[in-house]
């Protein structure tokens, strides 16, 4: 699996009222890396993960999956949404098995994956619950399995946990660093909030806001085998401070000229 | 001073907590107010029939046959109009709520049609189609039609977009959004609608049989106003409330038990 965009541009709008909301994005994302997308509000990164999933077409430069350009939605290309997440009339389980029933799996398979993913997510035992009786940490671990049901090569994670108390959010980190650990899941996340991105990804790209665009790019080398002890590790915090001075400072600045 | 303290014995602070309780109340003081007014007689019994008298018509209307004839031919109507109404507001109301464009162009029109009294279409409807069944069925289908169809579009509209998106990144096609996702997302709210505008289908049938009609429950009330029969506008009025309250219920326990999620 290769993700790659180059100098991909999106404007809203037409003529004068035209707004450039990403400028020229370009980045590679290789099979089973975890990639972060870090930026504050204006940053532009929910429409530059509706470009990946092709949910909206760029306006000049090309996002391409294997060589294959990216023309619209797709199943190879799983997306969790922050809220609104699951289907509200469906159980768990049935949650799970929607995207498997539009492909028109085997009502075998479907059964067997659906346990599967549950199981994989931790949800065994809550198959047959609906959504509204499920907690808001479990809701987003649904549909995480979910997307990973469909198989989908690149799972796309746009704010999962955003709308989570920090102590839940803090655990949802864990699992999914878990799971990415053990299912060498390539993975592309949104976030405005630092910690999760340098917790879980191995390459962080910060976005500018107005127009959204790189500004910096980390590779990490964070010894990442107990990630509450790397919370308070010295060299986390120093990144993490360093990354909240270059945000607060990129929200400060007015954009460049053209 | 003592505080004043009044001792409700446990049984009755149950019965009065029940759910049903107050509104069944309710509706009993009315009918015992009633009784001892009807019964005192300070006010005419033309104008104000005893309970006992009212059931007395009912007896005589069921035994003859009325009461069920014009029953039926009410609902009918109801069934046709309403129902030609909700087949033709469920494709629409969809289609205005999903295409931003349809949705311009029609939701002005039907936004103005609405204000136009249903009633005020009957003079046209009897030129049209005189006295039969069609201008009735007609004009249920007028007064609700626009209605169905904007409630629709607006539960439509406030299907989340992500669920949509979603449903795209899992595979799913414009086909799966229609059937898949929006039609099970917007099930409890066009049950709410239906309940809602069937209220005025019933008004409306009413309205058409008293004006030109051979057999209905409306109908009946115009025919015992010419006789003076107070007994038999009484007893109409309570079986079109029943009947109302029943199709209420029928659609709130429809709603219950298909539609257990948004409950």
């Amino acid at each position: 699996m290769e993700l790659v965009l180059d100098s991909v541009c999106k404007r809203f709008g037409e003529g004068r009222a035209a707004q450039l909301v990403l400028d020229r994005i370009s980045f590679t994302l290789h099979t089973g890396q975890f990639l972060a997308l870090l930026g504050s509000s204006g940053s532009g990164k929910s429409t530059l993960m509706r470009l990946v999933a092709g949910l909206e077409a760029p306006s000049s430069g090309s996002l391409s999956l294997d060589g294959v350009p990216i023309r619209g939605p797709g199943s190879d290309r799983g997306m969790v949404f922050q809220k609104y997440s699951l289907y509200p009339w469906l159980t768990a389980a049935q949650n799970v098995a929607f995207g498997m029933e539009l492909k028109g799996l085997e009502r075998g398979v479907i059964r067997e994956r659906t346990a599967f993913y549950l199981d994989v997510v931790g949800l065994a035992d809550a198959a047959r619950r609906l959504p509204r009786e499920l907690s808001g940490g479990m809701q987003q671990r649904v549909a995480i399995a979910r997307a990973l049901a469909a198989e989908p090569r690149l799972l796309l994670l746009d704010e999962p946990f955003g709308a989570l108390d920090l102590q839940i959010r803090e655990a949802m980190q864990e699992f999914l660093h878990g799971l990415w650990q053990r299912t060498g899941l390539s993975v592309l996340l949104i976030t405005h909030d630092i910690d999760e991105a340098l917790l879980l990804a191995q390459q962080v790209h910060v976005l500018a806001p107005r127009p959204g665009r790189i500004v910096e790019s980390l590779t990490l080398d964070l010894d990442k085998g107990d990630l509450r002890q790397l919370r308070l590790s010295a060299p986390f915090q120093n990144l993490r401070h360093r990354l909240a001075d270059t945000l607060r400072q990129l929200d400060r600045d007015p954009a460049p000229g053209p | 001073m003592a505080p004043f303290n009044v001792q409700v014995p446990r049984r009755l602070r149950r019965l009065i907590r029940h759910p049903w309780f107050l509104g069944v109340a309710g509706i009993a003081v009315l009918l015992v107010l009633w009784s001892v007014v009807a019964g005192l007689g300070v006010v005419d019994r033309l104008f104000l029939p005893t309970p006992a008298a009212v059931l007395a018509a009912g007896r005589e209307e069921a035994a003859s046959g009325d009461l069920w004839r014009d029953i039926g031919a009410s609902v009918l109507r109801v069934l046709g109009g309403f129902g030609l109404s909700a087949l033709v507001a469920l494709p629409l109301g969809i289609a205005m709520g999903a295409n931003a464009t349809l949705c311009r162009l029609l939701e002005p029109l039907l936004a103005l049609l609405r204000y136009m009294p249903a009633p005020a279409f009957i003079p046209l409807l009897i030129i049209y189609f005189g006295l039969g069944e069609l201008p009735k069925v007609l004009l249920i289908f007028i007064g609700t039609l626009f209605f169905n169809t904007l409630m629709i579009m607006d539960a439509v509209k406030f299907v989340p977009r992500e669920l949509l998106e979603t449903t795209l990144t899992l595979g799913g096609r414009r086909r799966d959004l229609l059937l898949r996702v929006i039609t099970p997302f917007i099930a409890p709210q066009v049950l709410d609608a239906f309940r809602i505008n069937m209220a005025a289908a019933w008004n409306l049938v009413i309205v058409a049989e008293l004006v030109a009609a051979d057999n209905g429950l409306g109908k009946r009330i115009s025919l015992a106003q010419r006789f003076l029969r107070t007994d038999q506008i009484f007893l109409g009025l309570i079986v079109i409330g029943l009947i109302g309250l029943l199709i209420d219920l029928s659609f709130r326990l429809l709603m219950r038990r298909s539609c257990a999620w948004a409950n």
